[in-house]
């Protein structure tokens, strides 16, 4: 793999631009690997690329269904931070945020990390207890938050109409290291360093069963044929549930489509990142120039991909009142993807009742910004049959009732 | 927008007017039930591609519970039933498996379905 730096482009504008090289193979599958990875998402590739970089398994192949980066790595809205109430939720997004920090540089290829930060307001005097405990949690984990007053609100996004009177904004929960990435290039970066390791990313081929014997994993079956491998692992979001019951147990989860919006691009107005919670709206500004929308999900499971209308016209007409440059705006796009949510709102990192096989799902609306942390954490896993930063993301919390409670400190939350 | 007919009010109710209730015919474990029992009644979902039996209630309209067979992959609804039952009505199982052959549910499959309606 020829790396990119300044010179490179120096030396290919000199050339026309021939020499770039393509950033993965594109190989036929092999008969067996060590370990398969179901799902070319950001939590697949990642967890790939640290079994090979941590522990030297690069025997593996990384399968999936569509093309790689297509599921909901590819359709959120980028906002990165760790702000999270439970230990075991800072531990792994702190841990995940701070590997963003550097991604670029580990991965040679710009993912464009800008730690912009992120302001999750408080509308309710309710989020305004809330929050305030969200702080005093994380400044004992060390993670850099702060609880900051309407005033300086305003002064971080002007855009921004304090006064309510439905939404009055009542102060914040500020992490000035929180931000947004480069959706599609953390996907695009990670394959290609997969790739350079000797991984193989298959795409446009489905898993359509996994194969057992005496309790333990000896392979899958796919759209190109039957692949054997010593371990699995499941990655696959919202998908979760149907690669389980190919491996014969059930999860506590259900799949439901979330949405996203984006508008004309406009002239740069906002500089950072604003989730509001009350309203299910989030809120930041593209490089292009596009304001990104994040609405809410809907009440029911499904795997449409799409998304119920109301839920736009809520969005839109909530963050009118708290933004109300929106108004004017045209949209331009709006998508959705099917989110996996547990009963804590807290993903599942965990071997399962079959030996071999590992599955990491239930991220739901909030894992675009768990991608490194979470390939990290997985590959321990993986690798060792047991992990740190997954022991208490085990898939038997919930009949041990030791939830990892999210739910209580950001309801749907991206 | 997803429309489904209130089988009590017989008014064809779109979702807004509705509010989703979640998996159907769960059984409700009670006391000195087992953790296992307890994670599969209050976490453990079926979560299927293809048609899920589900609770809604007609939040805007008369109120009721009701039961509704609905695929998740296309949003096509198979038919409501009351909400008085353990298992679908047969007919409308027949309905569903004429479209979807092998359609199981949960661990009840087709002769407890029967069972539980005669
Ligand atoms: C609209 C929206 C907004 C969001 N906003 C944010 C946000 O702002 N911040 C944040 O942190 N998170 C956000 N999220 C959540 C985040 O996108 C996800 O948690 C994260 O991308 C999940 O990554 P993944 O790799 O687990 O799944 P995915 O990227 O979905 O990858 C799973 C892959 O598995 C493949 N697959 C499934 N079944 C099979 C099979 N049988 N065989 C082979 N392959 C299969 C799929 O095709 C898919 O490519 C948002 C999500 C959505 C939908
Ligand atoms: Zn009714």
């Amino acid at each position: 793999m020829r790396r990119f730096s300044a010179f490179a482009i120096a030396r290919e504008a000199a050339r026309y631009h021939t020499g770039w090289e393509r950033h993965w193979r594109s190989p036929e599958p092999k008969k067996k690997y060590d370990v398969i990875i179901v799902g070319a998402g950001g939590h697949g590739l990642a967890t790939a690329w640290h079994l090979g970089k941590h522990y030297g398994i690069t025997n593996v192949a990384i399968i999936e269904k569509g093309w790689l980066g297509g599921g909901n790595t590819g359709r959120n809205t980028t906002i990165i931070r760790s702000n999270y109430l439970q230990d075991p939720s800072a531990a792994i997004y702190e841990k995940s945020r701070s590997l963003y920090e550097t991604m670029s540089q580990d991965l040679n290829y710009n993912v464009m990390f800008s730690p912009r930060g992120v302001i999750m307001l408080a509308q309710t005097h309710h989020e305004v207890r809330g929050y305030k405990r969200t702080a005093h949690a994380n400044a004992l984990q060390g993670v850099t938050t702060e609880w900051i007053e309407p005033a300086r609100v305003k002064e971080l996004c002007p855009i921004m109409n304090i006064d309510g009177p439905r939404y009055p904004v009542l102060g914040g929960l500020w992490q000035a290291r929180g931000g947004t990435a480069r959706h599609d290039a953390v996907a695009w970066g990670y394959a290609r360093a997969c790739s350079d390791m000797g991984m193989d990313i298959i795409q446009k081929c489905e898993v359509t069963n996994v194969r057992t014997e005496a309790g333990r994993v000896v392979g899958v079956d796919t759209t190109k044929g039957a692949i054997d491998c010593d371990k699995l692992g499941m990655v696959v979001a919202g998908h979760a549930s149907h690669l389980a019951e190919m491996a014969g147990f059930r999860l506590p989860m259900e799949s439901v489509a979330l949405q996203a919006l984006v508008s004309e691009p406009i002239k740069p107005c906002m500089d950072i990142v604003v989730m509001a919670n009350t309203v299910h709206g989030y809120l930041s500004q593209s490089d292009k120039g596009e304001m990104v929308i994040g609405g809410g999900t809907d009440g029911f499971n499904n795997y449409t991909q799409r998304g119920s209308f109301h839920h736009v016209e809520e969005t839109v007409r909530a963050l009118n009142e708290t933004f109300p440059i929106l108004s004017r705006l045209k949209m331009l796009r709006q998508w959705g993807g099917i989110v996996d949510v547990t009963g804590d709102r807290s993903p599942i990192l965990s071997k399962t009742p079959v030996e071999g096989v590992f599955v990491n799902c239930g991220w739901g609306t909030g894992g675009f910004k768990a991608i490194p942390g979470s390939g990290f954490a997985m590959a321990e896993l993986m690798a060792k049959g047991a992990s740190p930063l997954t022991d208490e993301f085990s898939m038997y919390r919930f009949r041990e009732g030791k939830f990892i409670d999210e739910s209580v400190a950001a309801g749907v939350a991206h | 927008m997803l429309t489904l007919s209130c089988p009590y009010c017989g008014v064809q109710c779109d979702e807004t007017e509705l509010a989703a209730g979640g998996e159907a015919h769960l059984k409700r474990y009670g006391p000195e039930s087992s953790p296992e029992e307890f994670e599969s009644y209050l976490f453990v979902r079926e979560n299927p591609k293809g048609v899920h039996l589900e609770r809604w209630r007609h939040a805007h309209g008369c109120g009721k519970w009701f039961h509704a067979a609905r695929c998740t992959m296309t949003l096509e609804v198979f038919g409501t039933y009351p909400a008085q039952t353990l298992a679908p009505p047969q007919e409308l199982v027949e309905k569903i498996l004429a479209k979807r052959p092998g359609w199981t549910w949960r661990e009840f499959g087709q002769s407890d379905m029967e069972g539980a309606q005669a």
